[in-house]
């Protein structure tokens, strides 16, 4: 038996003594999986137990080193205890943009002080994160960012306003970019993490055409930033925004998500056997879903042996959400007119409509499809010109 | 194991590559089609093939072969898409040898020696309509003395007409549409009473309709058991449709570096036509649809390397995806080359000839995405 089969086989017996039986089913909404932090309420004593346990394993992180609260698992390992959890239907214990996107950015570009400090609290889910990027006037055109900071010796004194702020409202620190140099546009940014409780910063929820608030506009109105609480180097934050975006985008082409490999075409049997041509749909649909898991395990698995060209995580977050995108379509067109029901118990307050309309975000949010597209032929397939 | 290919794997691509650059090329695809060749492929490359002993990939070590699996088969037979290659080795080297496995004793022995060294040429004998579907067997073989007499017909036998052997597939009983009641045989392609006609297809390669006129076969001939044929076969098309879908990959993507290439080149309206956001977009799309087909077939591959019980569904998932992408690169290929896209000089016009009849070779997209949705339970 190889090393890999027996960390498996103990990965395994792990489990199933320590993930609650509640844990092992899927997750009905967002709040059935614990997105931590202050002000987080579990949704039931086994879903704080589940996050206990694996935390303390340090298996909420199992690929970072065990210094910052990781399991300190090989690629390999940390696959083969993805799959076990998977073939055990067990939820993530945590879900987080301090793990997928600031994380990553910290083991990168951070000191030690602030490695020690703050990734062990991503690891336990004990600090919510938000991302301040884009802004009223900057979207795909991020670097035109305008939120200043003024430099007052020991601190900088940040004025300005994000928009598309995911969970701002429940975050309990935002990790920003802030214009720092108003002369270089590319090398005249930084990156600043501060505490949402900062007097002067204040949030609004957006409401989306999917009846929920998922997003918000960020104000910052003259909030201290204290110098040591920077990402890398003064005015270089371009540089950790965009290795950070990379892991975003990573993270945002997996979240074809509900059911992955299954079929869905099978949950709608019945429907497809009346629908000839939705029946082809569906085949087609599920011909390409099979592709793309494929592509996202070959993705993974070369991204994390230093295989994968470092622009490929663009053409995965396009793949990923058009795909996410055609599956919804593709339910909606199954469901019928359950599928609109929008307030109904039955439906789950009308789970599939809201499923449906927040989907069309996947292919804006993180960087347009358009501008993947731009980025993955200059730079993978190096076609000419600006 | 991780979903790329290991070391070893590397290492037999950079050994196949040059290899069929050099002596698999489209020239030689041209000087076939030009000359009229009454083969259909270069009889040399096939013995050259066996030296190299690719011939022998998916045969056992203890029998002649190098045991090597799918992964490595497809390695070989992407190569053969990107040069478009006209060769028997996707019919006889991996598709007949994955049926074989299921033979006797006396028939591997006498089978495997001569593929591995380049001496057979084997066809499949399978469909009998226009349109892929090994189940509709109809041709009937009774029993007839020590065995069995075939009698009836079948279509798109690429290489029949000059096989050695031709994998006959039979029903013994039952009715055409059911999978039960088929059993496979092995028939000399110069047994009495089996007639071939060949015909160039578009992509040049040359394929026969075969005729079985109360061919008298030995009850040795038949592979794996009676009735229970679709086992066999179930390896055959397996095996058959994942190298093709590996083939598809090569063809698409041959077919895409060329053009990209040809956008990097061309200029209209004072610049490279590459330069155009609108050409770009296309692009950064084909090589998404590239990429997804080459993931799937190479994982359909190690599961059926693993013995994975969902390779069979895989397979088609793989064979649907790599028809549909590669579609897409040759149709963007002509269109993106413009008129020289439309001219026989040009080779990206191959290309699309290929796509076509190794699209249609084991079932095309509509037939693995309906075979998908009925595995599904659907």
């Amino acid at each position: 038996m190889t090393d890999l089969d027996t960390f498996r086989k103990e990965a395994r017996a792990w489990l199933e003594a320590n993930c609650p039986p509640e844990m092992r089913q899927p997750a009905k909404s967002d709040d059935d999986v614990c997105w931590g932090g202050r002000n987080w309420v579990f949704s039931s004593p086994a879903q704080k137990q589940w996050l206990e346990v694996m935390a303390a394993k340090g298996w909420t992180v199992p690929d970072w080193p065990v210094a910052y609260g990781g399991g300190g698992l090989t690629a390999e390992e940390t696959k083969a205890l993805r799959q076990e959890m998977a073939k055990l239907g067990c939820r993530s214990p945590l879900n987080s943009f301090g793990i997928w996107m600031l994380g990553p950015a910290l083991l990168k570009f951070g000191t030690e002080e602030q490695k020690l400090h703050y990734l062990p609290q991503i690891a336990r889910g004990e600090i919510r994160w938000c991302q301040g990027y884009s802004e009223p006037g900057s979207g795909s055109d991020l670097v035109s960012l305008q939120t200043f900071g003024e430099d007052k010796g020991d601190h900088w004194v940040v004025n300005g306003q994000k928009i598309w702020t995911s969970y701002a409202d429940k975050a309990d620190w935002i990790f920003c970019l802030v214009r720092t140099n108003k002369e270089d546009k590319y090398h005249g940014i930084s990156f600043l993490l501060f505490d949402m409780t900062t007097p002067g910063v204040s949030t609004k929820p957006i409401l989306l055409i999917s009846g929920a608030s998922p997003f918000c506009e960020t104000f910052f109105d003259n909030v201290v930033v204290p110098k040591h609480q920077i990402v890398g180097e003064l005015n270089r934050g371009w540089d950790v925004a965009k290795y950070l975006l990379a892991h975003e985008r990573e993270m945002i082409s997996g979240m074809g998500g509900d059911g992955g490999m299954a079929s869905l075409g099978s949950f709608y049997a019945d429907v497809l056997h009346d629908n000839p041509v939705l029946r082809a749909e569906m085949a087609m649909f599920e011909v390409e879903n099979l592709a793309y898991r494929a592509h996202s395990e070959r993705f993974m698995d070369e991204w994390k042996t230093g295989r994968a060209h470092p622009a490929y995580s663009n053409l995965m977050k396009y793949v990923g959400t058009e795909l996410n995108k055609k599956r919804h379509e593709i339910v909606m067109a199954a469901g019928g007119s359950d599928a609109l029901e929008w307030e109904s118990a039955r439906t789950n307050g009308g789970a599939r409509p809201r499923a449906w309309l927040r989907t069309k975000a996947n292919s804006i949010e993180g960087g347009t499809s358009e501008v993947m597209l731009n980025v993955v032929s200059k730079r993978i397939l190096e076609m000419p010109g600006a | 194991m991780g979903l790329y290919h290991t070391e070893d794997q590397a290492m037999l691509k950079d050994s196949v590559a040059p290899f069929l650059a050099e002596n698999g090329s489209i020239k030689q695809l041209r000087a076939l089609r030009d000359d009229k060749d009454p083969v259909g492929f270069a009889r040399d490359l096939w013995s050259q093939f066996a030296e190299m002993g690719l011939n022998g990939i998916l045969i056992p070590e203890a029998e002649g072969g190098l045991g090597l699996g799918h992964v490595e088969a497809g390695i070989v037979l992407e190569e053969i898409g990107r040069n478009l290659t006209a060769s028997p080795f996707l019919s006889t080297a991996v598709a007949a040898v994955e049926a074989l496995k299921a033979a006797s004793a006396d028939m591997r022995g006498q089978w495997f020696p001569k593929i591995a060294a380049g001496e057979a040429v084997i066809g499949l004998a399978l469909d009998e309509g226009k349109k892929h579907n090994p189940a509709a067997t109809a041709l009937k073989a009774e029993r007839s003395g020590n065995g069995f007499k075939l009698t009836g017909a079948k279509t798109f036998v690429v290489h029949g007409h000059v096989a050695d052997l031709l994998l006959v597939s039979a029903r013994t009983a039952g009715a055409a549409g059911e999978e039960s009641g088929i059993t496979l045989f092995a028939v000399p392609r110069d047994a009495a009473g089996l007639t071939t006609e060949a015909d160039r297809l578009v992509d040049s390669s040359l394929s026969a309709r075969v005729t079985l006129d109360g061919v008298q076969v030995d009850a040795d001939a038949v592979i794996g058991e009676v009735d229970a044929g679709w086992v066999p076969l179930t390896a055959l098309l397996n095996a058959g449709r994942l190298g093709a879908s590996a083939e598809l990959v090569g063809v698409g993507t041959g077919a895409m570096d060329m053009t990209f290439d040809y956008l990097k080149q061309r200029k209209q309206f004072g610049k490279v036509i590459g330069e155009f956001q609108a050409l770009q977009h296309r692009a950064a799309h084909l090589y998404g649809e590239m990429e997804g087909a080459r993931s799937i077939v190479l994982k359909a591959q190690q599961m059926l390397d693993d013995g994975d019980p969902r390779g069979e569904m895989f397979v088609s998932a793989a064979k649907a995806k790599a028809a549909k992408s590669t579609n897409l690169a040759v149709r963007e290929g002509v269109q993106m080359h413009g008129g020289m896209g439309m001219t026989d000089a040009y080779d990206i016009g191959l290309y699309m000839k290929r796509d076509r009849a190794l699209n249609e070779v084991f079932g095309d997209l509509y037939f693995h995405a309906d075979k998908l949705a009925k595995m599904n339970g659907y």
